[in-house]
């Protein structure tokens, strides 16, 4: 039996590798991809806690996550297509029109 | 399975949803040269919904177990959402006609994400808390990016695409960290577990309360999380920029408001202490940087920025006043900013829009009644009697003052004066400058005018009658405080 203990800090480092991956990384599709690891660090935390509290209502949570994700890989892959499209990059240092 | 009682105490919300389905629907069936009809048929939707909120009033509903609160509170923010939705559909009806982005989605879209910041206003659970906001949120990534081959408009949704999803990182990250220490993600629940299993100094339960806390400052735009706000606000359609600024705010702090009140009352030592800092930064340094914008959109992108500061005080307060100044505050901000980007979206030739500070020279001889409305606004934004602004400041300057919060009070108080330059300078350059070369066009529109109409009226109704919407603010917190 792994102790929970294990897997938040399992998920404290996904999070934070998803955290300076968003800070570091140019790339949007790379960003979006950071992002999605922060996602999953949550859904990670969540499973475990409910696990020991003995709670369902965690894990339910992460259903609902898991379908909003899809719902942002939708709309932000449909997003960073049409600026590739247009633009020919997905540099977030090259699209800077508007003051940052 | 839901009662019967409970749809109809959810109808509002249902119907809402239905009939952001059904404009789906009729997209398909009506001609490109008649798409405005959905415009048409999105506003009855609107009216009915608000007519359901009516119906509902005064009921005290908790719905599904807990995770739904059909209470006064919600319905006075359903209706505030309701109104703007109004209002930026008005505006945006001859807008996305003229510049070619005329599809029924736009309406669709628009209705959902209003859904989404009804969900917040009524959350009795973390989860709807997060679903309300993504439901917001995703509608509002692809709204500020509907002219999709626009490149500003594009970078601009890409921006709150990113920094939203990233912030709805933190935020689920904190709601996990928090269910971890209570066990439960029930607002009413996790005040229980704080009270019964003294937790009132757990790490785990502070650091998750301090993550949802920055989710939900990136949602409403408190500085330092407030960079993507200017980008998004230029590069988004204008009645889209305007919408944002009203509708995003009013849920975020809608749903601020439900989290701090219901589940971390007893920790309010905590994180009074933490908002204070960030309201002051956020009104100062909205209005700092507002001084030195020339466009249009970016001064009233860091207006609202500043705003979000002054509410900010009403929450802190945390008193019966300060609270109800916060939704007689969302009100008023609602018509006044509206407004303006109303304004903004009459000031268009066809396609060419004038966004710059200097485009509005000759406004005041030129286009009048339009160079009145702007002004009205701007005062009202200013903070002039006998505005709705002015009297929101008031109440909410008052509350923090009441609560012991006077230090902060009287800097509010000298940021509305460093304000007021930048407002006052609208009004200076369309009455007293003459324009550089041809003055700037105007479209007539009979909706765009009723919405800067019902805008004006509401700014000073609100400003020089403001008792109904005063009382009605203090009866939706009566559950609450009780007083």
């Amino acid at each position: 039996m792994v102790p929970v203990a294990n897997y938040l800090i399992l998920s404290a480092v996904l999070f934070t590798i998803g955290v300076l991956g968003v800070l570091i990384r140019r790339n949007a599709i790379v960003i979006f991809m950071s992002i999605e690891i922060m996602l999953n660090a949550a859904n990670l935390a969540f499973i475990a806690l409910a696990d020991a509290k003995g709670s369902l209502a965690g894990q339910v949570f992460v259903f609902f996550v898991l379908a909003v994700a899809a719902a942002e890989v939708a709309v932000g892959l449909a997003i960073i297509v049409a600026i590739s499209r247009q633009q020919g990059t997905i540099d977030v240092d090259e699209i800077n029109l508007l003051k940052w | 399975m839901p009662t019967t009682q409970e749809l109809i105490a959810i109808s509002p919300e249902i119907i809402l949803a239905l009939w952001a389905l059904s404009v789906m629907f009729l997209d398909l069936l009506i001609a490109q040269s008649r798409k405005s009809i959905l415009a048409y048929w999105s506003l009855l939707g609107l009216l009915l919904a608000g007519g359901a909120e009516f119906s509902l009033w005064g009921r005290e509903e908790i719905l599904f177990q807990g995770a739904f609160v059909q209470d006064n509170l919600s319905l006075f923010l359903d209706l505030v959402l309701l109104l703007a939705t109004g209002l930026s559909l008005l505006m945006a009806k001859g807008y996305i006609k003229d510049l070619e982005m005329e599809h029924g989605e736009y309406y669709t879209l628009t209705l959902f994400a209003t859904l989404g910041g009804m969900l917040m206003a009524g959350a009795g659970d973390l989860l709807i808390v997060f679903l309300g906001l993504e439901v917001l949120s995703l509608s509002l990534y692809v709204l500020s990016g509907f002219r999709r081959t626009e490149p500003m408009a594009q970078e601009a949704s890409l921006k709150y695409f990113l920094l939203g999803a990233f912030a709805s990182g933190f935020l689920l990250y904190g709601i996990a960290l928090v269910f971890g220490s209570t066990g439960t993600t029930l607002l009413g629940g996790i005040a229980v577990a704080i009270t019964e299993g003294g937790l009132l100094g757990d790490p785990l339960l502070l650091l998750g309360l301090g993550l949802l806390g920055v989710g939900l400052s990136f949602k409403v735009a408190l500085v330092p999380f407030h960079m993507w706000t200017p980008d998004v606000y230029e590069g988004a359609p204008t009645p889209v920029a305007g919408y944002m600024s009203v509708v995003a705010k009013a849920a975020g702090f809608a749903a601020a408001l439900r989290i701090f009140l219901s589940a971390f009352l007893q920790l309010a030592g905590d994180w009074t202490l933490l908002l204070s800092l960030l309201a002051l930064l956020t009104m100062s340094g909205g209005n700092i940087i507002a001084l030195a914008q020339s466009n249009m959109k970016r001064l009233l992108a860091y207006s609202s920025i500043a705003h979000a500061g002054y509410i900010l005080l009403g929450v802190i307060a945390l008193n019966s006043w300060g609270l109800s100044s916060v939704l007689f505050y969302l009100a008023a901000y609602g018509f006044m900013n509206l407004g303006a980007f109303a304004v903004i979206v009459a000031l268009r030739d066809g396609e060419r829009e004038y966004l710059a500070l200097n485009d509005y020279a000759g406004l005041g001889s030129r286009h009048p009644l339009l160079a009145l409305s702007m002004a009205i606004f701007m005062l009202s934004l200013a903070g002039v009697p006998p505005t709705a602004g002015f009297l929101a400041k008031f109440y909410i300057f008052g509350a923090a003052v009441q609560a012991g919060y006077g230090w902060l009070a009287i800097l509010a108080v000298l940021n509305s004066v460093l304000a007021a330059f930048y407002y006052l300078r609208v009004i200076v350059i369309m009455y007293m400058r003459e324009p550089a070369g041809q003055v700037a066009k105007m479209t007539h529109s009979p909706a765009l005018a009723l919405a800067i109409f019902l805008a004006v009226i509401g700014t000073v109704q609100l400003g020089l009658f403001p008792a109904a919407v005063v009382e009605l603010a203090q009866a939706s917190l009566f559950p609450f405080l009780g007083s």
